[in-house]
């Protein structure tokens, strides 16, 4: 039985109305079904593809490729494991594990009451947080297998968890919410940035290191001719992109006729 | 938005800018905006490919074709291989394929290698063996052993084969994701129920579950498939492709004249292909087209000549003695009048309108099996015969070159599917306008990107009176005006159009639903048309017809049309009848007709199977299906299809060598035997190069009346129904749509989601769905319900009543 | 001499409630906004160009010179896109930038719109952050309020729009078509080019599309000169960029400094490696950039000096790894990453992905001869350049590199039939556990 009531159909229009092309609420509009359904659902499916006028299998085919889309129902936190390179070396392989053992859940499978989806996840942008764990996509850095167990303890218990630099986490269906575009709220909780982003700026404060005063007062005692290319070809040769063929070697290619 | 380009009638100009490029050291000139990998082909190289087609937009998927180009036209090469299928050639371009480059011959394969890693080693029991571009290219530019299999490779896998719609099935692991099907389903048909789901190498071609792959277009991906992912549940393991024989020829379900390939084993049609032919149906045909010829081999097919004996009941008979019984029967009758039927081949239209004037004196004849009208015939031989692409007629290709393209009573997506493809593809590529004066926006209306004039059936005269080269909709001398056979039954209309066209200098083509319409008009086969577009009414041209066929005379007034035969019949002023292919259901008048068969004192019946008509006649011919004979279809355009037969079946008589034994023992022989023969007579009687009939316009003043608790009935066939042509292929039926009424909302509103609707010959209670139609209109399929509208629900041009309905 | 580290788009980060609106206005921030409305659009774009801004999101193509791109003659809206979908395995500096600074990248976003004459901007988050995602809705919805976006801004008579678009979970979809493919509602797989973004974008119009960190180096390009950006860096990679230092470094973050600093110097900013510990292999711009090591520590850390190493300098996501690291493991847990996020679009990235884990996993096991190594790298050479985006290249580039470097440690497994390493050795907690 679906959950999408009147009122989710009307802000899945508000969502496609935002973008000049209707067709682009597509993706927050599929965070919105999951908002409210715990999962992609063939309603949700089916109130994209009226409202947005293609078809359900277009819908199916974005709802598939996209790793955040989830089929089967998610538990009240979808907690998960950075397994990447960098995190599993950290320790994130050996979180994982325990983790499964003590949930007594496999990749991707939920608990019994409900509560945890256990999953591993690709790199979320923290690697000098390592090794890191997601919370209904909350930062919980620098973890360990026993600080990883503490952690999903509380969450079953019901208790108050809050990332390690953010908010106090909410349910996996409040979280898809925000990302629909529905503000929740909780933007001033948690510190602007956590520890080892500032260890550099830290640093710096030490040293009474600073950028150039404004004007460029100081300058390094390299010829201040500017090194980047002049022309459009240059600067063809100067990307680091040694396999797209740009605009300009196309006009290029143009021009010798 | 982009503005459309103008649009002129100039001719497209001969000299089109080509570029210099070479190609594995040979020098070749192309066209500029030519991709590098045609203009290999036409230096003789075949550059391995998949995703490639050149009739969808290039997407650089597979990378098969990758090529070096050590000189890109501007003295620098690629350092990387590039794809030749998204490239376009530039001046100067130096082009090593992998004939000459081994840079090229290595990295294709190395993308052979990868695409069969994952392939399923099906070959032996994969419907695609021997016909298969992954089997050939990977003999022609791969390896022999399998470097992933040594290595202890596991193959991904899937169940197979799902059903993506009833015909069409899916074993996704041979699939290489070229996504030529959902590239054709997106752009050609606007189909977009197969999609790509799912990421990296768990991508494969999925359709939504409850939404399966119903496009009367599926069967084309089935064909460009380039490996044996998508087969068909009819053809599947039937046949090896080196055991079939294929043999051209010419689509007979519709107007369009499309080039298809029957492939043949041992006296047996196992499958049909679209053919190539750019100026037709490019390589796309309808799901119709392809899957409907089982009608050919029906339990019920006719195979010997039949006679009604003393005791009332038909017996089998000789054709000797058939063709004297017939004879005899006609002589006796006391007037007989010759329904044709539309699906005859010209020549066998050509024997029928011979047949009626020579052997039984009469221009009692009428090929219109269907609604029609006074003001349609005189239309037809004003306005539409003997006009054709050498002068002038509109064609495919205007289609794409009209500014606006007006239909009037005329679904192009299910009443001629290739007419529908090439509007489509002009509204996409070219910035033709679709408009379409009917009574709603029909799927294929939507998908032409087509405006609506919205207009109840019988309106239509008064919409196109207010057409014009001015307003919302200005036709000018680029346009097209199509009008279907529907018309026929909105009296004025016919007439509006070509007053339209008049006025406008835009081209008038009307377009029939079934093949043999057109050529049955070209050879006369009406009560005021003899063969060649000459008037019965015009004197000369009788006796031109008269001296060439070697009679005294010809009867100077025009004969009774269909619907008046048949009141003749049963009012005794007509005794005979001689019957081709008509479905008394498809008729104005059902019931009338089967009274008539009755009435009549003497029925002869020519036809493929079993039917009302054959039970009721008195001699029984089995006449030759399409496959059977050489012949000939005129396109909408008026341009001649030829086609030869397929089997060389002696037991299979065409129509014309039936009605030429008749004539013999009615001694007044037609004067042929072959098809060849037939063409031959028609080559000499030529063309009329007279006046055409004049035009007995129709001005209609009444508006439909539609105020009061009836409404007006709106209908057409859709392309899949219960048409007897389509019987034998139960997978092709399963993928018809279903027959819905619909109605505005308002009417749904009010009577709710099942709706019983009433006419003057019964009732149907249908689904109802909301469609943006007048509130005074209901729409239901012609044919996809019962015996269909005219034998079960309403007469043409009747009224009824909506009311709602309990399941 | 321009300082060690120079702190600007991070400057802000240690200031209570930073990314609110007052923080930022108290310190400055909408001034360069007001100064950018009275210049003209191509002088922005003229002072971005000689500023030496090269794309901070990984290819380095300079930033002015691709909006002097847009033809202003098409009559379609031009529109800015910001890729936000930072994903590349080792990167980890957008995120905290727009967790801590959103409103840098939301002026960066409003003078940059203005320069190329966009009404309507793009934000394409990756759908992961959660908390990110509030912070610059919100900081959107501060600068609507206090009319910084909208119409008529500052009284200029220019209106720009921004919508806060979150993914949904793709890699392939930080490649800018393939963003523009998601941002439509689209399946994430990268379009063919030509067109090219400039010419047929967005909604096939002109769009600009920029990183983060570009977009956000913009105010204070205007508000300080473009001299003053050029007159930090080296001579072909100007300006300060932020480098996020990972793994086995003692003090692992963001350090914000000149482009041309080295490894080394980053390193011993950073506390030096692990105590007792020593620099193996690192990559510089994050795992699609090829391996290097600790011959190289002394490369400065601009565009054309990492190529000259033969690296990329990518995002400056120096991903560092010590002895106690297998190598083999790294490698084929980043191969696995790169089949996952194939977007299954073309033959060799698909399929050749499927095929480089299982043999590197049966490498990993100890299972094979050395000819693998031969066949592994005959398949990276049969994908390489030829798939249909750099997503290939960057799944090859670790195996390439670390068979270069590390052929050994590949021929040790086989020999020992296994891995020689202990993983727990290379673990944060790796000292707790031997003291357990």
């Amino acid at each position: 039985m679906t959950l999408l009531t009147d009122e989710t159909f009307g802000e899945l229009e508000a969502i496609a109305a935002r973008y000049p092309e209707p067709r682009s609420g597509l993706l927050p509009m599929l965070h919105l079904v999951q908002s409210v359904e715990g999962r992609i659902t063939p309603e949700g499916i089916e109130a994209c593809a009226e409202i947005l006028g293609i078809s359900a299998a277009e819908v199916s085919g974005v709802a598939t490729f996209y790793t955040m889309y989830k089929r089967k129902p998610v538990g009240d936190y979808l907690v998960g494991v950075c397994t990447n390179t960098l995190c599993a070396v950290m320790g994130g392989d050996a979180i994982f594990e325990r983790l499964k053992d003590h949930l007594d859940v496999g990749n991707d499978e939920t608990t019994a009451d409900g509560k945890i989806t256990l999953e591993h996840v690709e790199c979320n942008a923290a690697c000098d947080y390592a090794p890191v764990m997601m919370v209904n996509w909350e930062f919980m850095d620098n973890m360990t297998p026993t600080s990883a167990v503490r952690l999903v303890d509380d969450l079953r218990e019901g208790k108050e968890v809050t990332s390690t630099r953010g908010p106090r986490l909410c349910t996996w269906k409040e979280a898809e919410r925000v990302l629909a575009g529905f503000p929740d709220g909780r933007v001033d909780e948690g510190p602007g940035a956590g520890a080892a982003s500032l260890v550099g700026l830290n640093l710096a404060r030490q040293n009474s290191w600073s950028a150039p005063s404004g004007g460029g007062a100081e300058r390094k005692d390299k010829s201040i001719e500017s090194g980047t290319a002049e022309t459009k070809g240059g600067a063809v040769a100067q990307a680091d992109t040694s396999r797209a063929e740009t605009e300009t070697e196309q006009e290029e290619g143009k021009k010798s006729d | 938005m982009t503005t459309a380009p103008e649009k002129t009638d100039a001719a497209v100009p001969d000299t089109v800018k080509t570029v210099s490029v070479t190609i594995d050291g040979i020098q070749v000139s192309v066209p500029e905006n030519t991709l590098v990998i045609r203009a290999a082909e036409q230096v003789g190289v075949q550059i391995p490919r998949f995703c490639d087609h050149p009739l969808l937009a290039p997407v650089g998927a597979c990378r098969q074709c990758l090529v070096d180009i050590p000189d890109a036209g501007n003295g620098r090469g690629f350092p990387k291989p590039q794809a030749s299928c998204t490239l376009p050639v530039a001046e100067g371009m130096v082009v090593n394929t992998q004939v000459t480059s081994e840079v090229a011959d290595k990295a294709q394969q190395g993308i052979m290698e990868f695409l069969l890693i994952n392939h399923p080693l099906d070959c032996p029991v994969c419907d695609k063996g021997g016909e298969c571009p992954l089997q050939n290219q990977a003999m022609s530019n791969g390896r022999g052993e399998s470097r992933f299999f040594e290595s202890g490779g596991l193959k991904r896998t899937f169940p197979k084969p799902i059903n993506i719609s009833a015909q069409v099935l899916l074993d996704r692991e041979r699939c290489v994701l070229c996504a030529r099907c959902t590239r054709f389903s997106a752009q050609i048909s606007g189909d977009p129920f197969i999609e790509l789901i799912e990421r990296g190498a768990l991508q494969q071609v999925g359709i939504y579950e409850k939404e399966p792959y119903d496009s009367y277009f599926s069967g084309n991906t089935i064909q460009i498939c380039p490996v044996g992912a998508l087969t068909s549940a009819e053809y599947r393991f039937r046949s090896r492709p080196f055991d079939l024989v294929s043999t051209p020829s010419i689509a007979e379900h519709d107007a369009c004249g499309s080039a298809i390939r029957v492939d043949h084993r041992r006296g047996k049609v196992m499958r049909r292909l679209a053919g190539n032919d750019p100026e037709v149906n490019e390589e796309w045909i309808t799901d119709k087209d392809r899957f409907a010829f089982h009608y050919a081999t029906a339990g019920d097919r006719l195979t010997y000549p039949q006679v009604r004996d003393t005791d009332g009941e038909l017996r089998p008979a000789s054709w000797t003695e058939a063709f004297a019984v017939a004879a005899r029967g006609l002589r006796e009758a006391g007037g007989v009048g010759v329904l044709p039927g539309g699906r005859l081949t010209a020549e066998d239209a050509y024997a029928y309108s011979k047949f009626a004037r020579v052997a039984l004196g009469t221009h009692d004849i009428d090929f219109r099996a269907r609604p029609l009208s006074a003001e349609e015939a005189s239309f037809l031989a004003a306005k539409v015969v003997l006009t054709g692409p050498a002068n002038g007629a509109p064609t495919y290709a205007d289609l794409e070159r009209a500014n606006r393209v007006l239909l009037v009573g005329f679904e192009p997506e299910d009443e001629a599917g290739a007419v529908f493809l090439r509007l489509r593809k002009a509204h996409l590529a070219s910035g033709t306008q679709v408009v379409s004066i009917a009574p709603h926006t029909s799927r294929g209306l939507l998908k032409m990107g087509g405006a609506l004039i919205r207009t109840a059936p019988g309106d239509e005269a008064a919409a196109l009176d207010e057409l014009g080269m001015t307003g919302e909709h200005p036709l000018d001398s680029t346009s097209v005006i199509m009008v279907g056979e529907r018309l026929a039954t909105s009296p004025g209309a016919l007439s509006s159009a070509a007053g339209l066209a008049a006025r406008t200098g835009a081209r008038l083509a009307w377009v029939p639903r079934r093949a043999g319409d057109r050529g049955a008009v070209e050879t006369g086969c009406l009560p005021n048309l003899l063969p060649g577009g000459r008037p019965v009414a015009d004197a000369q041209a009788r006796v031109d017809v008269a001296t060439t066929w070697g009679i005294d005379s010809l009867p100077e007034t025009p004969g009774r049309d269909a619907d008046q035969i048949v009141a003749a019949v049963n009012a005794g002023e007509l005794g005979g009848l001689v019957v081709g292919g008509v479905d008394p259901d498809d008729t104005a008048d059902p019931a009338a007709f089967r009274a008539a068969l009755d009435a009549a004192s003497f029925v002869v019946a020519l036809e493929l199977r079993e039917t009302d008509v054959t039970r009721a006649a008195d001699v029984v011919f089995p006449v030759a299906a399409v496959i059977d004979k050489a012949g000939m279809f005129v396109t909408w355009e008026g341009r001649p299809r030829s086609f030869d037969a397929v089997f060389t079946n002696p037991q299979a008589l065409p129509d014309s060598r039936v009605l030429a034994g008749i004539a013999e023992e009615l001694d007044r022989p037609l004067g042929f035997r072959t098809v060849g023969e037939v063409r031959a007579q028609m080559e000499d009687l030529g063309p009329w190069d007279g006046d055409r009939a004049a035009f007995d316009a129709v001005v209609n003043t009444a508006p439909t009346d539609t105020s009061g608790e009836t409404m007006a009935l709106s209908t057409w066939k859709q392309l899949l129904d219960h048409g007897s042509m389509q019987d034998g292929d139960d997978n092709l039926r399963a993928t018809a749509r279903h027959a819905v009424a619909r109605v505005s909302r308002a009417v749904l509103e009010a009577h709710g989601e099942t709706v019983t609707i009433t006419g003057d010959r019964g009732e149907w209670t249908l689904p109802a769905e909301v469609a943006d139609l007048p509130d005074g209109v209901v729409w239901v399929p012609a044919n996809n319900a019962g015996n269909g509208v005219l034998a079960d629900l309403a007469s043409p041009g009747s009224r009824v009543t909506v009311k709602g309905a309990q399941l | 001499m321009t300082s060690t580290l120079t702190p600007v788009l991070t400057d802000i980060w240690d200031a209570d409630q930073s990314w609110k609106l007052s923080t930022y206005t108290d310190r400055g921030g909408y001034a360069a906004l007001d100064k950018a409305l009275g210049m003209a659009p191509d002088a922005i774009v003229t002072a971005v160009k000689d500023s030496g801004l090269r794309g901070r999101g990984g290819a380095g193509f300079p930033t002015g010179m691709k909006w002097s791109f847009i033809p202003q003659d098409n009559p379609n809206p031009k529109y800015l896109v910001v890729n936000a979908d930072e994903s590349e395995p080792g990167t980890c500096k957008d995120i905290p930038l727009m967790m801590a600074n959103p409103h840098v990248l939301v002026e960066g976003v409003i003078i940059s719109s203005f320069a190329i004459r966009a009404n309507k901007a793009f934000i394409y988050i990756r759908g992961e952050v959660l908390h990110v995602i509030r912070r610059v809705q919100a900081a959107v919805e501060e600068a609507y309020a206090a009319g910084h976006l909208g119409k008529d801004i500052h009284g200029s008579g220019y209106d720009l729009d921004v919508v806060v678009h979150a993914g949904a979970g793709a890699y392939i979809c930080g490649e800018e078509t393939a963003l523009l493919e998601g941002l439509e509602g689209r399946r994430g797989q990268p379009r063919l080019r030509p067109p090219f973004p400039a010419v047929a974008g967005l909604y096939a119009s002109p769009t600009v599309i920029n990183n983060v960190e570009s977009i956000a180096s913009v105010p204070s390009i205007i508000e300080h000169g473009a001299e003053w950006f050029a007159s930090m860096g080296t001579e072909k990679s100007k300006g300060y960029g932020i480098f996020s230092l990972s793994g086995h470094v003692t003090r692992p973050g963001q350090y914000e400094a000149p482009l041309g600093i080295t490894l080394r110097e980053l390193i011993d900013l950073a506390g030096g490696m692990r105590e007792g510990h020593v620099l193996k292999f690192w990559t510089p711009g994050g795992s699609s950039t090829p391996l290097l090591t600790d011959e190289h520590l002394d490369v400065p850390l601009g565009f054309e000096e990492v190529v000259a190493a033969g690296s990329m300098l990518g995002t400056r996501a120096l991903q560092l790894f010590d002895e106690t690291t297998c190598v083999v493991r790294a490698v084929l847990r980043w191969t696995e990453f790169y089949k996952h996020e194939s977007c299954g679009k073309c033959t060799p990235c698909r399929e050749g992905t499927w095929w480089l884990v299982q043999m590197l996993t049966r490498l990993e096991q100890g299972v094979g001869e050395e000819s693998d190594l031969d066949l592994l790298l005959d398949q990276c050479d049969n994908i390489f350049g030829r798939s249909f985006c750099a997503l290939a290249d960057g799944a090859v580039s670790p195996i390439q590199s670390s068979i270069k470097y590390f052929r050994d440690e590949y021929l040790q497994h086989l020999a020992e039939g296994g891995c020689p390493f202990d993983p727990m050795k290379s673990t944060l907690f790796a000292d707790e556990l031997e003291m357990a």
